[in-house]
C-alpha cells in the first residue's frame, strides 16, 4: 500500500479507538452495529472472494455459534471464552460439510447459493423445535448489571462491547490482509482467475477452496458468540432468518466484493444511510410506513447498477490509493 | 392509502425541532441541555409501525396519540411524545431506544413484542431510564432482576391461567360440559409459551372437565392449513382450543368451513387474532361466535369511556373495540409514566423509576386489580375477559359483572 | 389413522402443489432461459395478487377473468424490466444479480406497504368456501379450479414452446447462446420476451393464489423461496418439472404434517432440496446442463 493509504489507515484506526471517549451511547451502539456487519461481511468475503462461492445462508454460522455459546453459558455456566471453542468447532464442521458437499458434487453458482439457503432454513425450523435451547420462545441469558465490566463473561458496558467488536474487526482485517499477501493468497487468486489453469499448475484447488470455506465459517462463528452475549437473547426465527443472511452480504456487495475495505465501507455506508433516511423522513414529517425501506431499496439499486464493483474501488481511485486491493 | 395521522402536527414539529437541536448538540455526548426542562415529561414511544407487526404497532400508536390530551385533563400533567418505529427489528429497537434517550426521553414505553422488549430493556437498564412495557408476554423479561423495567401486562403463564379459568366459567355459564378438546397452536414465541403454560395448568385446574385429545402445532406463516384442520377434524374433539395469530386464524376458519368441520366452538385461552378487525372484515358472518379469553378493557369503567371519546375524535372511522387491547395497554403505560411524574415532580430518571415503583392506580381502563408493580417490576392481578364475536363486534361476555352480553356456546353451527 | 384422512390430505396436497407449480413455472422459464436468479419472484406474485384484489373491488371481476388483464399487464412489465434493468446484469456475477433483485424486491414490498397498508386483503367469491363431497372425500372448489387453471396454463406454455416459432427460438437461446446468435436470433429480444412470459405466468399464479390465501405486503419472500425449491427439485426449464416439483412438495409437506408435526413440514422441503441438489442437480425432469 502506498504512503497515503497508510496514513489514512492510521487516522481511521485512531478515530475508531478514540470514538467511545467522545461519542454518546447512541452513536456507540450504531458504531458497534456497523462493526458487527463489517466483521461478518469480511468473514463472508473470505468465502466469496477466496473460494469464489456465493453463500446466502451465512446466518447459519452466526446462529449455530450463538446458540452453542449461549447454551453452554445458560445450562452449564461456561463463559464465552471457553464456549467459543465449541462454537468455532461446530461452524468449522458445518462449513467443511457444506464445502465438501458442494465441491464433491460439483455445485456452484446459484445452486450453491440455494444449498446454503436450504441449510440455513432447515436449521432455523429445526432450532424452533429444540426445547433445550429455548425453542421459539427464545433463549435468554441472564443479564448482569452493567456497572462493572466482566471481560471473562462478556458482561459490561457498551464501551466494552464496542472494543471487543473493534478488536475482532481489526483482527479479521489484518488476517485477510496477511493472507492475501501470502502464498495462500496467490493460490486463491489463481483459482479465482482460472481454476483449470491453477489445477494444471499442480495447485490442489479442492484443498484451498475448502480452507477458505472453513476459515469463513470459523470467523463468522466468533461474530455469533459476540451476538449471543451482546443481545442476551436468541430466537431461531430471527437469528437464522434469511434476512440476516442478506444483511451480512449487503456490506461487502455494496462496498466491494473481494476487497479488504469493501465490507467495512459497505457496512458503514449502509447503516449510516438507513439512519439518515429515518432522520430525514422524521424531519420532513413523513410517517408513512415503508417509505424508508423504499428509499433504501432505491439507493441499493442505484449502487448495484452503477457501481458494479462496489463503492470501494471507485473511492480508492478517487483518494489516490491505487495499488490497494 | 389512508395517510398516517400520527401525533398532532404542532406537537410533532416541536418534537422534531427539539430533536434536531438536541441531536446536533448531543451527538457527541455533550450534556443534554434539553433534559433540564422539568415542566414536561418526554415519553419515548417505541412501536413496530412498519415491518411484520406494522398493523398492530399502528394500532398501539393510536393509544399513544390520544394519551397526552386525556392525561392533561385527568392529571394536569404535560406529556410530550417522541415516537420511534422499531420496524419489527431487534437491532432497530435497540438503536432507536438509545437514540430516544439521547434526545432526552425521560421514560420509554413500548414495544409490543418480546424480542424488542428484551433489547430495549437492556438499554433502559444500562442507561438507568425507566421503561414501561405496554404489551409483551415473555415471562423472562421481568425475571432478569432489572430495576428500571416495568411491565403492565400479563405474562404468558398468567394469560394461560386466566384464560383457562374463564373457559371453566364459560362452560358453567352455558350449562354445558364438553369432554374433549383438540388443541391447535402456532409454534412461535407466543404460541409455545402458551402451550407450555397449558400443559402445566391443565393438570392443576381440576374443575376443567375436558381433556385434550390431540395437540397440533403449526407454523404461523403457513400458507395452507389443510393438513392441520384435517387432523383436528379427525380427532372428533368436542371443541377447538386455539392459540393463533391473525392470518392463520382466518385461514383456519375458512378451512373449517371447506372441510365441513363444526365442533362446539372455537375458544382461545389467550391469543390475538380472532378479535382483530381484519378477522371480521375478511370472514364476515363466519367470524361470529369465536371466543378469545384475553386481557381486555372494562367496558363499564369510567376511564374507558373517556379514552373511547378521545379515540373516536382522533380516529372517526375506527372503533375502539377493534383496538381495545393495543390502545388500552399503550395508554395505560403512558398513564403510569405520567402518574409517576406527577408524584415525583421531577424528570430525573432515578426519581421517576422510584415513583413508578410506588404506583397504585385504581381507576384504570383494563380489567383487573390496581396497577401496582411488585419487586420484579411486574403488575400482578391483571384480568382477562371472555370476548366473543357477536354481531361482528368483539363483545365482553364474561365475567358477568362487566359483561355486555351473554355467551353463546355451543355455536349454532354445531349439531350434537 | 383413518384412511380417509390420509387420502383427503394427499389430494389436497396434490391440488395445492399444482398451484405452487404454476407459481414456479414462471421462475423455471425465466431461470431456464435467461439464467437470471429472480429473487423478486414472490414479490411479483404478491403484486399480481393485489392487482386482482383491486380489480375485484372495483369491477367485481372474478379472478379467473382477471387473469387476462393482469397477465397481460405483467407480460409488458416483465419485458420492460428485463430489457431496461436486468439485461446488463446477465453477464455480471451472481452476487450482483442477486443484489439487484433483492433491491427490486425491497422496493416492491415496501411500495405495496405504502400503497395498501399492512392489512391483509382478499377477494370474496361464492365458491371460495365450498367443496365437492364425493363420499368421504372433500374437494375444495377453489383449489380444484385453481389447479385446473394451473394445468391449463402449463399446457398452453408447453404448446407455445413446442409449436410456435418464438417458442422454438427461445429454446434455442437457452440451449446454446452462441449458436443462437450465430444463427442470427436477436437473443436480447427473446430474453425480454421470456421474462415477459415468465412474469405473465406468475401473474396467473397470483390470480389463482388470491383465492386460497390472503395477500399482504410481506407475503413475497416465502413464496420466492418456495418457488426456488420447486424449480430445483422439478428441474430447470422443464414445465412438467415445475408442476411435478410443486406436487411433490405439496404432497410431502402434507404427509410430513400429517405424520410428524405440521410445524416442521417446511423442513422436509428444504431437506428434499438439499438431496436433489446433491444427487441430481438438474432436478427430476430437467436435462443435464
Amino acid at each position: 500500500m502506498n504512503r497515503r493509504g497508510a496514513v489514512l489507515l492510521a487516522m481511521l484506526a485512531a478515530a475508531l479507538i478514540l470514538l467511545p471517549a467522545v461519542a454518546s451511547n447512541y452513536v456507540l451502539s450504531v458504531a458497534t452495529l456497523i462493526l458487527f456487519f463489517a466483521y461478518t461481511g469480511q468473514a463472508w468475503n473470505v468465502m466469496m472472494g477466496f473460494a469464489g462461492q456465493l453463500s446466502l445462508g451465512h446466518s447459519l454460522y452466526v446462529g449455530v455459534a450463538a446458540y452453542a455459546a449461549a447454551g453452554l453459558f445458560f445450562h452449564f455456566g461456561i463463559g464465552p471464552w471457553a464456549g467459543v471453542w465449541l462454537a468455532v468447532l461446530l461452524c468449522v464442521v458445518l462449513g467443511a460439510a457444506i464445502g465438501f458437499l458442494a465441491f464433491r458434487f460439483g455445485i456452484s453458482g446459484v445452486y450453491f447459493a440455494l444449498l446454503t439457503i436450504a441449510f440455513a432454513e432447515f436449521t432455523r425450523i429445526g432450532f424452533d423445535h429444540i426445547d433445550w435451547l429455548g425453542g421459539p420462545g427464545g433463549l435468554f441469558i441472564k443479564v448482569e448489571q452493567r456497572e462493572h465490566m466482566d471481560l471473562l463473561d462478556l458482561r459490561g458496558a457498551p464501551q466494552m462491547f464496542y472494543y471487543v467488536m473493534l478488536a475482532l474487526t481489526a483482527g479479521a482485517f489484518a488476517l485477510c490482509a496477511w493472507l492475501l499477501r501470502s502464498r495462500a493468497g496467490y493460490y486463491w487468486q489463481a483459482i479465482r482467475e482460472d481454476e483449470q489453469a491453477a489445477q494444471a499448475l499442480g495447485i490442489n484447488t479442492f484443498r484451498w477452496k475448502m480452507l477458505a470455506m472453513v476459515l469463513s465459517s470459523a470467523l463468522t462463528a466468533l461474530a455469533g458468540v459476540f451476538f449471543a452475549f451482546y443481545y442476551n437473547n436468541l430466537f431461531p426465527e430471527q437469528i437464522f432468518h434469511i434476512s440476516r443472511s442478506i444483511e451480512i452480504i449487503l456490506g461487502p456487495v455494496i462496498g466491494g466484493v473481494g476487497t479488504l475495505f469493501g465490507p467495512i465501507l459497505g457496512a458503514a455506508v449502509l447503516t449510516i444511510l438507513a439512519d439518515s433516511i429515518t432522520e430525514l423522513l422524521a424531519a420532513l414529517g413523513i410517517e408513512i410506513p415503508g417509505v424508508k425501506q423504499v428509499f433504501y431499496g432505491v439507493v441499493l439499486l442505484a449502487v448495484v447498477m452503477f457501481l458494479p464493483h462496489g463503492i470501494w474501488p471507485t473511492l480508492a481511485r478517487k483518494l489516490g490509493l491505487e495499488g490497494r486491493r | 392509502m389512508k395517510a398516517q395521522r400520527g401525533t398532532p402536527s404542532h406537537v410533532r414539529r416541536r418534537v422534531l425541532k427539539a430533536a434536531a437541536a438536541s441531536a446536533a448538540l448531543s451527538t457527541l455526548g455533550f450534556p443534554a441541555i434539553v433534559r433540564a426542562q422539568a415542566g414536561r415529561l418526554k415519553v419515548g414511544v417505541l412501536l413496530p409501525r412498519s415491518g411484520f407487526q406494522g398493523l398492530i404497532g399502528q394500532s398501539c400508536q393510536k393509544g399513544a396519540d390520544l394519551a397526552p390530551g386525556v392525561i392533561k385533563e385527568m392529571l394536569g400533567v404535560d406529556i410530550e411524545l417522541m415516537n420511534a418505529d422499531t420496524e419489527t427489528n431487534v437491532d432497530t429497537a435497540r438503536t432507536r431506544a438509545e437514540r430516544l434517550i439521547q434526545e432526552g426521553a425521560h421514560v420509554l414505553v413500548g414495544p409490543f413484542d418480546s424480542g424488542g422488549a428484551a433489547a430495549i430493556a437492556q438499554v433502559a437498564e444500562q442507561r438507568g431510564v425507566p421503561f414501561v412495557i405496554n404489551i409483551a408476554a415473555a415471562p423472562q423479561i421481568t425475571e432478569q432482576g432489572y430495576k428500571f423495567v416495568f411491565r403492565n401486562f400479563q405474562t404468558a403463564p398468567d394469560i394461560v391461567r386466566n384464560g383457562l379459568a374463564l373457559i371453566g366459567d364459560l362452560f358453567q355459564a352455558s350449562n354445558i360440559a364438553p369432554r374433549t378438546a383438540v388443541f391447535m397452536h402456532v409454534n412461535d414465541t407466543f404460541g409455545m409459551a402458551m402451550a407450555k403454560g397449558i400443559s402445566a395448568f391443565m393438570g392443576r385446574l381440576t374443575q376443567l372437565p375436558f381433556k385434550i385429545v390431540d395437540t397440533i402445532q403449526y407454523d404461523p406463516a403457513a400458507r395452507d392449513l389443510t393438513v392441520e384442520v384435517s387432523k383436528a377434524k379427525a380427532s372428533n374433539a368436542d371443541f377447538l382450543l386455539l392459540v393463533c395469530r391473525l392470518n392463520d386464524a382466518i385461514l383456519l376458519r375458512r378451512e373449517m368451513v371447506k372441510q365441513r368441520w363444526n365442533p362446539m366452538g372455537i375458544v382461545s385461552p389467550g391469543s390475538p387474532g380472532m378479535y382483530e378487525e381484519q378477522y371480521f372484515k375478511t370472514l364476515g358472518k363466519l367470524s361470529e361466535y369465536s371466543i378469545s379469553n384475553v386481557p381486555w378493557y372494562n367496558p363499564r369503567a369510567e376511564l374507558t369511556k373517556v379514552v373511547e371519546k378521545a379515540f373516536l375524535k382522533q380516529n372517526p372511522k375506527d372503533k375502539l373495540v377493534f383496538n381495545g387491547l393495543n390502545v388500552g395497554f399503550t395508554f395505560e403505560a403512558i398513564l403510569v409514566a405520567a402518574d409517576a411524574f406527577r408524584r415525583a415532580r421531577s424528570t430525573d430518571a432515578k426519581t421517576l423509576a422510584d415513583a413508578i415503583r410506588q404506583t397504585n392506580i385504581t381507576s384504570k381502563m383494563m380489567l383487573g386489580g390496581p396497577i401496582k408493580f411488585n419487586e420484579k417490576g411486574q403488575v400482578e392481578g391483571i384480568g382477562s375477559a371472555c370476548v366473543q364475536n357477536l354481531n361482528l363486534t368483539p363483545t365482553v361476555v364474561l365475567p358477568a359483572a362487566v359483561a355486555t352480553a351473554t355467551p353463546v356456546f355451543p355455536w349454532p353451527y354445531y349439531k350434537a | 389413522m383413518p384412511i380417509e384422512l390420509v387420502v383427503n390430505v394427499v389430494i389436497a396436497g396434490v391440488l395445492t402443489g399444482l398451484v405452487y407449480g404454476l407459481m414456479a413455472l414462471g421462475l423455471s422459464v425465466i431461470f431456464g432461459v435467461v439464467r437470471v436468479v429472480n429473487f423478486a419472484h414472490g414479490e411479483m406474485m404478491t403484486i399480481a395478487m393485489y392487482a386482482t384484489v383491486v380489480l375485484f373491488a372495483a369491477l367485481q371481476l372474478d379472478p379467473f377473468l382477471a387473469v387476462v388483464p393482469v397477465a397481460g399487464l405483467f407480460f409488458v412489465f416483465g419485458t420492460l424490466l428485463q430489457a431496461a434493468v436486468i439485461n446488463p446484469f446477465i453477464t455480471r456475477p451472481e452476487h450482483s444479480q442477486f443484489m439487484l433483485l433483492v433491491a427490486i424486491a425491497i422496493i416492491m414490498v415496501n411500495g405495496l406497504l405504502m400503497v395498501f397498508g399492512p392489512d391483509a386483503r382478499n377477494v370474496q367469491v361464492d365458491y371460495q368456501l365450498e367443496s365437492y363431497a364425493i363420499g368421504p372425500i372433500l374437494l375444495d372448489k377453489a383449489r380444484l379450479y385453481a389447479s385446473a387453471a394451473a394445468v391449463a396454463a402449463s399446457a398452453a406454455l408447453f404448446a407455445f414452446f413446442k409449436f410456435t416459432r418464438a417458442g422454438k427460438a427461445i429454446r434455442a437461446c437457452a440451449d446454446n447462446y452462441l449458436g443462437a446468435k450465430v444463427v442470427g436470433l436477436n437473443v436480447k429480444r427473446y430474453y425480454a420476451l421470456t421474462f415477459g412470459l415468465g412474469s405473465a405466468c406468475v401473474a396467473v399464479a397470483g390470480c389463482m393464489m388470491i383465492l386460497l390465501v390472503d395477500v399482504s405486503p410481506v407475503l413475497g419472500p416465502a413464496y420466492t423461496l418456495l418457488a426456488f425449491v420447486i424449480v430445483i427439485v422439478g428441474g430447470l426449464g422443464s414445465m412438467g418439472g415445475a408442476l411435478l416439483g410443486g406436487v411433490l412438495i405439496g404432497v410431502s409437506e402434507a404427509l410430513a404434517g400429517l405424520f410428524i408435526t405440521p410445524s416442521a413440514k417446511s423442513m422436509f422441503s428444504f431437506a428434499l432440496l438439499i438431496l436433489v441438489l446433491l444427487l441430481r442437480p438438474q432436478g427430476l425432469l430437467g436435462r443435464k446442463p
